[in-house]
């Protein structure tokens, strides 16, 4: 089957500073079950590079297997993509990372293909501080072939094949313990916390990891289930709202003293916070921690900017690399020439 | 009792502990056999072990040029109590057994046939030296000194190896060699010296180096443009990557800032390590990754993505004894099937066969050329035996008016004036395709790159149709490939006779003894070297050309016969399996005798 977008397209769209308009960083149309959350999140990364006015062709979008790992598909469809093997996408997008440091990269993944057949490369890249973004499509349940529990299935939490027995793997606190730099959590249902959750990830630098709880409308939308839309909505809570200010934009929000906090990333963007729990901070890695059981505890799911470190070395900076991405190195910045060749030879004589 | 005489022809076979710093002591020993002009070829015989655990080193000298492995010990030095009822053993009739005299020698390891010689080194080393880890470093030195005594091997070239080992360590250079003269001058008192086997100094090596094949293969990637190297250490490739990191940090920092023009990932496990090549490659850089065959059982599903999504990447397979665990230290020729079909559905892969240190030099640099020309795997496959020990070599060489091939790439000028680019276009007919690199334009040119089936657009598709024209594209692919790679050698002018032999890697030094040895008994044989898979016309002209061939390799199998059945649709008939698979390097006059025995009489 093949699905064809409209092109005609209101000629007034607005546009970015870059001159695209919104069309320019959609992909094609999705083939997920209507009332997909990842649909939503595609919408949600759509609408953050649109405003962030990323040149789609400096972003790459990466993937492993699975319903999540599809969706790269469907939205920036003017950038590189790759869909790669199952649960192996951290190592593709650290070589790529490597190759080049000055795009941006968008790791796309489920909880199938992070937390089961990827956790060894995810935990790896985590700890790597790979600049990128694992946006993690996180429904509880392997879509593709039919609605089996993940291990990110909460204990009791009842699918259409049954009683999840086994404990759930909580990623944002495991990547806590990892030592990533940037962790968030939302609900794909909720574009006004994702949308700028995914435009600080894009300006953190370092391993941004968002889980986002985005029900299986197919098979893990039902009474019991943990991840169903209407389980989600009455249970979520949030520990801050995040507000991401562009590099050089004028601050204008205004937060009530005390409850506010700005903090300046890499590129010089501003995120304001919000702050909801008393005595929040979101670069106390230890009350992040502490948050996250106690809300699991009360049976919560805590969403918002849980942790993030503005000021840390990524993979490049900790390995020493040149700033000249290497794929651009040339010849003659590789090949040490013969000359060079005849003094190893003397060498080993 | 007749002794063994000979003068720069007989083996020489160390037994040591691991882990007691006899390694360098042995090095130096080959050294001075080097220094001497004298070809030989020395192999590690090492368990997987760090510390404790028997280890032997063995060095045949061979003034006619032989390099491969010689059967038969003309002289043991045993510095290891634990294997010494093996080591009398293995003696050859008439010949010498050099031991630690410290303590008496049992009177049941006593032969009538074979010469002791008894040099007390530990008494020796307890007299000179307070310090354990003295006695036991310079016990090595001591046994080097009395073998040059009896081989009468010329001490002032050991005098100068020691000198350029301890360039940095100035205080080192004469304790050691001191305790050689101890050696040396225990011999004098004690024994006739020379023995009837000895060395004199040649001019035989002329400008050869000596280095090991990992050590090349990593240099190799530095001058092939390699930027990122990802690894998960394996014996016994984890050597290759390292070289690589060394060289690279000698000749790849960048002068004003002092950072690095490559980076190097210690992967999590081989899936990362190749995940990582893959990705860079994808991304515009050159990037490989080395392992052995369990890292390559590992790659499978990857190797598969690269054939079928058409990225870059080099392999550098050091093979070892399989299967499973196998003998991790011991070598063999044995994922020659495993390379070649890696991966599930219809793949196949280019594998490259280097025979020495400057060929593992030039086709691991080859071999980024081949990998963005072809858009596929690159395996360079070469063994333990190649990649681990110090080989005599014909010096490196690089042509410097020799251009990096970065193969079809379009950049963004091209793009610009495109109205669709397709990444999956045959548009020159050969199966190779236009690549882009992401960031190149920024409207133009970007795919999506995935394992699943896809049209000339990089579209997803289901279509029967579009699959079969895209497999048989890859097949098209496959014939350019053939006569890209490098192609077979061949030891005679055209072919002379009705039987031949086929052989690669590291049996080619043998090989070639042996078919001397058949020459010496009356029989001709055509021989060609293999060099790459998939095979060639020329290979298949060799192959059809003859009535007979016998295929030699090293593995149980005979793997590289099967692939030659397979994709040559040869009578199997035809080819005769000589195979070796005990782990130890193939031997001359074992080929010998196989073909011998084989022989259509």
């Amino acid at each position: 089957m093949t699905y064809v977008k409209p092109s005609f397209r209101h000629p007034d769209l607005p546009k970015n500073d870059l001159g695209f308009t919104k069309k320019d960083y959609e992909g094609a149309i999705s083939t997920l079950c209507g009332g997909c959350g990842h649909d939503s999140i595609s919408g949600s990364i759509t609408q953050a590079c649109f405003e962030m006015s990323i040149a789609p062709h400096r972003l790459a979008k990466l993937s492993g297997i699975g319903c999540s790992s599809k969706t790269p598909t469907y939205f920036l469809g003017n950038s590189h993509g790759f869909n790669s093997v199952h649960g192996r996408m951290p190592s593709v997008a650290t070589g790529a990372n490597l190759a080049n440091r000055d795009l941006i990269y968008m790791g796309v993944s489920g909880d199938g293909d992070t937390a089961s057949i990827g956790m060894g490369q995810f935990v790896h890249a985590v700890r790597r501080n790979l600049n990128v973004v694992y946006i993690v499509m996180n429904n509880g349940c392997y879509g593709l072939t039919k609605g089996q529990d993940s291990a990110t299935a909460d204990v009791g939490s009842i699918s259409k094949n049954g009683m999840n027995q086994f404990q759930a793997i909580d990623l944002p606190a495991l990547a806590l313990e990892l030592g990533a730099s940037f962790v968030a959590r939302s609900f794909s249902g909720d574009k006004n916390q994702l949308i700028p959750l995914i435009k600080a990830a894009i300006s953190h630098h370092g391993f941004a990891l968002i889980d986002v709880i985005s029900p299986c409308v197919t098979f893990n939308n039902n009474t019991g289930s943990t991840k169903a839309y209407d389980y989600v909505r009455e249970h979520i809570t949030t520990a801050d709202v995040v507000d991401y200010v562009p590099p050089g934009e004028e601050i204008t929000m205004d937060y009530p003293e005390g409850t506010s906090a700005d903090l300046t990333l890499h590129d010089g963007s501003m995120l304001q916070l919000t702050k909801l729990a008393p005595n929040w901070d979101p670069r106390d890695k230890l009350a992040a921690m502490q948050r996250i059981y106690m809300s699991r505890a009360k049976q919560e799911i805590l969403t918002g900017l849980l942790y993030i470190d503005p000021n840390t070395q990524d993979l490049h900076d900790l390995i020493g690399t040149v700033a000249t991405p290497l794929n651009e190195l040339l010849e003659e910045d590789l090949c040490p020439g013969s000359a060079t060749l005849e003094e190893i030879n003397r060498g080993l004589r | 009792m007749r002794s063994v005489a000979a003068v720069n022809d007989f083996v020489v076979r160390f037994a040591n502990v691991n882990g007691t710093g006899s390694a360098s002591a042995n090095n130096m020993f080959a050294k001075a056999v080097f220094r001497m002009g004298l070809p030989f070829s020395a192999k590690n015989i090492f368990p997987s072990n760090i510390q404790g655990l028997p280890t032997w080193y063995e060095v045949r000298i061979s003034e006619k040029g032989y390099l491969g492995r010689r059967d038969g010990i003309d002289l043991m030095v045993c510095v290891n109590p634990q294997s010494l009822p093996q080591d009398v053993k293995s003696v050859s009739s008439g010949g010498y057994f050099v031991y630690d005299s410290t303590k008496i020698l049992h009177p049941e390891f006593v032969r009538e046939d074979i010469t002791y010689i008894g040099i007390p080194m530990m008494e020796i080393c307890l007299r000179e030296y307070t310090d354990p880890r003295q006695r036991q470093l310079f016990k090595n030195m001591i046994y080097v000194g009395a073998l040059s005594m009896l081989l009468d091997m010329d001490f002032e070239v050991f005098k100068g190896i020691i000198a350029d080992e301890f360039k940095k360590k100035e205080k080192l250079i004469a304790p050691n060699i001191h305790a050689m003269e101890l050696g040396r001058n225990y011999v004098a008192e004690h024994y006739e010296y020379p023995l009837p086997l000895r060395m004199e100094t040649r001019d035989l090596v002329g400008d050869s180096i000596l280095m090991d094949g990992n050590s090349a293969c990593g240099l190799g990637a530095v001058y092939g443009g390699a930027t990122v190297a990802a690894w998960y250490p394996i014996t016994p490739s984890t050597s290759l990557v390292q070289a690589f990191e060394k060289y690279a940090n000698r000749l790849r920092i960048d002068k004003e800032t002092g950072k690095k023009k490559f980076a190097v990932v210690q992967a999590e496990d081989e899936l990362a390590a190749i995940g990582v090549a893959i990705g860079a490659n994808w991304n515009g850089a050159r990037s490989f990754t080395a392992t052995s065959g369990p890292g390559v059982s590992l790659m499978n599903e990857f190797l598969g993505l690269a054939y079928f999504a058409e990225i870059p990447v080099v392999l550098t397979d050091v093979q070892r004894s399989g299967p499973s665990t196998g003998m991790p230290t011991r070598t063999q020729q044995s994922d020659i099937l495993l390379a070649a079909y890696a991966s599930h559905g219809d793949t196949k892969h280019i594998l490259l066969f280097p025979a020495n240190p400057k060929e593992c030099f030039e086709i691991q640099a080859l071999s980024f050329d081949l990998a963005d020309r072809l858009q596929t795997p690159i395996l360079v496959m070469i063994d333990l035996d190649l990649g681990m020990n110090e080989h005599l070599s014909p010096p490196l060489k690089w042509d410097d008016s020799r251009k990096y091939d970065w193969g079809k790439v379009y950049d963004a000028e091209e793009l610009e004036q495109m109205a669709q680019y397709g990444r999956y276009l045959d548009s020159d007919g050969d199966g190779i395709t236009y690549r882009t690199i992401p960031g190149t334009h920024p409207t133009k040119g970007s795919f999506f790159t995935r394992g699943t089936s896809r049209d000339e657009y990089a579209r997803y598709t289901e279509d029967g149709s579009v699959y079969v024209r895209n497999m048989n594209r890859l097949l098209k692919k496959w014939d350019t490939a053939k006569e890209i790679i490098p192609q077979p050698e061949f030891y005679q002018q055209g072919n002379q006779n009705k039987e031949g032999i086929i052989f690669f890697g590291t049996t080619t030094d043998s090989a070639l003894e042996a078919l001397d040895l058949l020459r010496e008994d009356g029989i001709e044989l055509d021989a060609m070297r293999l060099l790459s898979f998939p095979f060639s016309k020329q290979v298949e002209d060799f192959v059809q050309a003859h009535e007979r061939i016998y295929v030699i390799e090293q593995n149980r199998d005979a793997q590289m016969r099967s692939l030659l059945i397979n994709e040559l649709e040869v009578d199997p008939a035809k080819l005769i399996r000589v195979l070796n698979f005990d782990g130890m390097p193939i031997t001359a006059a074992y080929i010998q005798g196989e073909i011998k025995g084989k022989l259509k009489s």
